[in-house]
């Protein structure tokens, strides 16, 4: 994922027709074309996401699972349509392996109730990092509250990579779990999953990633990387809010209690106790989100048609021409600068509060993200009690970039300047 | 809406030059104001005398709307009795929640802030430093927040 000079746009990638795709693009914000740069937060989302919601509700709509009538079945093929794309996106195994839920969060949530609570015992530890999201950092805290077991957190460095040698110190005998962001949602910072789990997993480890943000950017293939857990989130993928998946390797899902009781997840119900359904079923209690389920398969239809290194590329190419002009701005400081990034720019310009700046970068129609993240243990790292944050997506265009550099620059000189 | 009347030349003075921005040493009543989603985290100090607050100051980082709400309100209080200072409370609440102010009058440099109304995401900002200076009044030990 490292940037390619500005110069080296992917010809192949044309964003003037991924733009069309995306009908929300086409409007005025503040009486400025809308320039949307808060990605990491949620992506936008295609024609071909919204068509394929709004048909299912049309055409298709009835419960999963239960009733023998026509669409039922149609519901049914369609939802679990949406499981075999995740399937394949993900590379798993098998179907069973891919566990719907509500997003990231959830998932975590998941394996942190039903894997990690019913295991631990005191002197027991779970290693995460300090550039994980309160979401990959507060389920495990409430664990460790429950269990006795300890948290332990890998540092990072000042540019926020990783600090590797001390990941190692930590990583030990007493580390059951390794819980750690494919890319930090806050700095953009890439980390180096394969080889992390390779490490932890050899240490006896059981790993978990939170891919929100990695999705998004890279491919992944979850034999490949042999981890046990890998999460994301549909929304942050160009699909709907909502739905999510956890990918669960298929031995360690089967020794999993269900997290949560209700219908679909059982065989037998009798007061003196119940059975459970099969994988993924188990996992997946109450009527589930459906039409997300469509929707978040022709996201990832979506992203295959156009490529998602093709994405990757294009993104690349759009950061480094980021960093280029917003070193232009006097008073902008970088916030994280690690070598592997993905298209997120965190910063601060001198003078101008983030929240000062997100209003007055509205104004000019252009949409970033002020604020802790999510991550603020991230912000005490470096001293910050905020930071802006660009995070680009497949529609965004160097003209994007320009108007964030403008808009910018108009902060700076509202505020007058200083220093 | 134009940008401007939200931030004022006024707002961007008193955000770049916060007046009172220091702590008051010595028998003072002081509280502590946290806005947890921006980070914006201030402390009010005010001193009072027989009923009147001889002196107010505040320390502390936000964002330019909740900087310079703080200094100005400072600048308004400073003087002013305790239920004086209460009355004005009341009246910047309104004004930043759009409800009309009985005496806009009153408010003098503080109706700057009036634009605010417009940004309810930044509602919370201008209103901290006044919930804290109210804690600070009446003594209150837990920190204040506005989300």
């Amino acid at each position: 994922m490292t940037a390619l000079p500005s110069a080296a746009f992917p010809d192949a990638f044309d964003v003037a027709r991924v733009r069309r795709d995306f009908p929300i693009l086409d409007q005025a914000i503040h009486g400025r074309p809308l320039v949307y740069l808060d990605n990491a937060a949620t992506a936008q989302k295609p024609r071909a996401v919204l068509e394929a919601m709004d048909h299912y509700y049309r055409e298709s709509n009835a419960n999963v699972h239960r009733g023998v009538h026509t669409l039922s079945e149609r519901a049914t093929a369609l939802y679990e349509g949406g499981r075999d794309r995740a399937r394949a996106f993900l590379n798993a195994r098998a179907r069973e392996e891919i566990i719907f839920v509500r997003g990231t969060t959830e998932a975590i949530n998941l394996v942190a109730q039903s894997y990690a609570r019913p295991r631990l015992k005191p002197g027991d530890e779970i290693l995460i990092t300090h550039l994980e999201h309160h979401s990959n950092t507060v389920p495990w805290q409430m664990v460790c509250e429950q269990t006795g077991a300890r948290l332990k957190v890998v540092p990072i460095t000042p540019d926020g990579a990783l600090d590797l040698e001390a990941f190692e110190r930590l990583l030990g005998p007493r580390t059951r779990i390794f819980a750690v962001a494919h890319v930090s949602n806050a700095l953009g910072t890439v980390n180096p999953i394969a080889e992390l789990t390779a490490r932890a997993r050899a240490a006896g480890a059981m790993v978990l990633i939170d891919g929100a943000q990695g999705v998004p950017h890279c491919a992944v293939d979850v034999q490949a990387l042999d981890c046990d857990f890998y999460a994301f989130s549909a929304h942050k993928l160009y699909g709907p809010t909502g739905i999510g998946v956890l990918y669960g390797r298929r031995e360690v899902l089967e020794a999993m209690p269900p997290w949560q009781g209700g219908g679909d997840m059982i065989r037998t119900v009798r007061f003196e106790g119940s059975t459970w359904n099969d994988l993924p079923y188990k996992f997946e209690a109450g009527t589930p989100a459906i039409a997300e389920a469509v929707g978040l398969g022709a996201a990832l239809d979506y992203v295959d048609r156009i490529g998602l290194d093709a994405i990757a590329r294009h993104e690349a190419a759009l950061l480094s021409y980021a960093l280029e002009r917003l070193r232009e701005i006097d008073g902008l400081r970088f916030i994280g600068s690690a070598p592997q990034r993905a298209s997120v720019v965190s910063f601060v310009v001198e003078g101008v509060h983030p929240h000062d700046l997100g209003t007055i970068l509205d104004h000019a129609g252009v949409a970033i993200r002020a604020g802790h993240h999510c991550a603020m243990p991230v912000m005490d790292f470096y001293g910050v009690p905020a930071t802006a944050r660009a995070s680009l997506a497949c529609y965004n265009t160097t003209a994007d970039i320009d108007a964030l550099v403008a808009a910018l620059q108009g902060a700076r000189d509202l505020f007058g300047g200083r220093g | 809406m134009d940008l401007r009347d939200l931030y004022q030349d006024i707002i961007v003075d008193h955000n770049r030059n916060p007046r009172n921005f220091r702590t008051i040493a010595g028998a003072v009543r002081l509280a502590e104001g946290y806005n947890p989603l921006c980070g914006d985290k201030l402390v009010v100090y005010a001193q009072v005398v027989d009923g009147r607050v001889e002196d107010v100051s505040f320390v502390g980082s936000g964002c330019a709307i909740s900087t310079a709400s703080a200094s100005l309100m400072t600048e308004a209080v400073k003087g002013k009795t305790v239920a004086e200072a209460e009355a004005l409370f009341t009246d910047m609440h309104e004004l930043l929640t759009g409800k009309s102010v009985g005496d806009p009058e009153r408010l003098g440099k503080l109706a700057a802030l009036a634009g605010v109304k417009d940004y309810p995401a930044r509602v919370k900002c201008a209103t901290l430093s006044w919930h804290t200076l109210n804690a600070a009044l009446h003594g209150e030990q837990t920190p204040v927040r506005t989300e």
